[in-house]
């Protein structure tokens, strides 16, 4: 089924197929998002941006992608400066904007905002964060690094670290890591762990899930190591963070176990939770991760937007 | 033996018959008894024995006759009741209440940082994920919700 002129606003929206094919999409794109050639499916296009709260990555990640195709941008890229400050719903920013160009780009505090704004436009909508819901381009980004790495999604034991109850995009990644087969492994301090609800369904799907508090044992037979940041705000209690912090760092002692292909993961902005002396390792991954947004976003907008027979 | 009739009859109006013991005054709340006319006589039983059920609740409205998305909000909370339609006494229409595979405007999300709940021109909108029992998914945040009675609009 093509992706053209479609609204992508969950990981759940797209069938395995789709997603390996934007994957593979993407790995042709990597020339084109590093400048070395040019092609311009979207000239003449116009993506609106609508970011309702701050983002660094995830914006200009996009506005990179819509540039190397040859398309331009509108962008919203602080709420408190539209009119939504004199009281415009989301809904009426959302049809207006649909005037504007041909596609929206949304980030919003809310969850289901996305699929609201879907609704209102009649252009195709790319969610790009609703609150602690979806954020299925982060998960796209985050297969194609491991499929980069290892030419495969299947089989693969990845560990989840860090604050799996609230982290978004830890959800959708599991969601799909559980469609392509590989098995998790859920690493977390017993306050922020897999919500069962979330567990159970990833199990109804047929996923190998397993639940391994101790890092040093999952990092083990890991061959992905996915971080995601503790937010100190979850916890009521300061000392309680530091400890559960400190022990989730991850550095040098802690790989040293680990098998020498492991890719250490983040979707970054780090606090502390992986050391510096981690960068100049192979493990290190996520610098590579924050690249591939950018042909990871040119594939998807080249889906939904280009001409029909190049989105495929 | 000599059965007690413990609610009269009604000429024209509503039965809403096995309802799940101790959940009436709920039901009241759906049709919203305040907004009936004054020539609405309601009568209530609770704790009635039932053959089916042990033990249920009725609910009788006359002059009045439920609006489909009350129906639907009813199904939620006991989706064994049943109503009958009341014409000049007799019973004109009965039905079992369905639940359809989408509920709109019933619920409120419980998620209170879901678009819904925000000043959005929009209604609350539940898909039917399962059915026994029942669990809804919210359309916009995809929020879960197992238990009905504290999130009704």
């Amino acid at each position: 089924m093509s992706l053209h002129g479609r609204d992508v606003i969950s990981i759940r929206d797209l069938s395995r197929e789709e997603i390996e094919e934007l994957l593979g999409s993407a790995r042709k794109m990597i020339p084109y998002a590093e400048g070395k050639k040019v092609m311009h499916p979207l000239e003449d296009k116009i993506v609106a941006m609508a970011f309702f709260e701050p983002s660094t990555r995830t914006r200009l990640s996009f506005e990179a992608a819509v540039q190397r195709l040859g398309g331009s941008c509108v962008t919203i890229a602080d709420a408190a400066a539209t009119s939504m400050r004199k009281g415009e719903s989301l809904y009426d920013t959302i049809r207006m904007l649909s005037g504007y160009g041909e596609a929206i780009v949304i980030r919003h505090p809310n969850e289901g905002s996305a699929r609201l704004a879907a609704r209102a436009s009649d252009r195709p909508v790319i969610n790009a964060g609703d609150g602690a819901g979806q954020h299925p381009t982060q998960t796209l980004l985050d297969l194609a690094t491991m499929q980069e790495a290892f030419d495969t999604l299947t089989g693969l034991r990845v560990v989840l670290l860090g604050d799996l109850k609230y982290g978004r995009t830890v959800h959708s990644l599991a969601h799909a890591l559980a469609v392509f087969g590989s098995e998790i492994v859920l690493t977390s301090p017993p306050s922020l762990g897999l919500p069962d609800e979330l567990v159970e369904r990833l199990e109804h799907t047929g996923a190998r899930v397993s639940v391994e508090p101790d890092l040093h044992k999952a990092v083990r037979d890991a061959d992905v190591l996915y971080v995601t940041r503790i937010q100190k705000e979850r916890f009521t209690d300061e000392a309680d963070y530091r400890k559960v912090a400190g022990s989730y760092r991850i550095d040098a002692g802690v790989l040293k176990e680990a098998k020498p292909r492991l890719i250490v993961m983040h979707p970054l902005p780090r606090a502390g939770e992986i050391s510096p002396e981690v960068d100049d390792t192979p493990h290190a991954a996520y610098f590579r991760q924050a690249f591939l947004a950018v042909p990871v976003r040119m594939a998807l907008l080249n889906a939904v937007l280009g001409s029909p027979k190049k989105g495929g | 033996m000599v059965r007690e009739l413990k609610i009269t009859p009604i000429k024209n109006g509503t039965v809403i018959d096995h309802i799940t013991s101790g959940l009436a005054l709920e039901v009241l709340r759906i049709i919203n008894v305040q907004s009936l006319d004054r020539d609405s006589t309601v009568s209530v039983a609770i704790r009635v024995r039932s053959g089916k059920l042990g033990w249920k609740d009725i609910v009788k409205v006359e002059n009045m006759e439920l609006s489909p998305r009350k129906v639907n909000a009813i199904a939620l909370i006991t989706p064994q009741a049943t109503i009958s339609i009341i014409r000049d006494f007799k019973v004109q229409e009965k039905r079992s209440v369905d639940l359809p595979d989408r509920i709109v405007g019933i619920l409120r999300c419980p998620n209170s940082n879901c678009i819904t709940n925000q000043p959005e021109p929009v209604e609350s909108e539940f898909d039917v994920v399962q059915r026994r029992p029942v669990v809804l998914a919210c359309a916009y945040c995809e929020r879960r919700v197992e238990s009905f009675l504290n999130h009704l609009a």
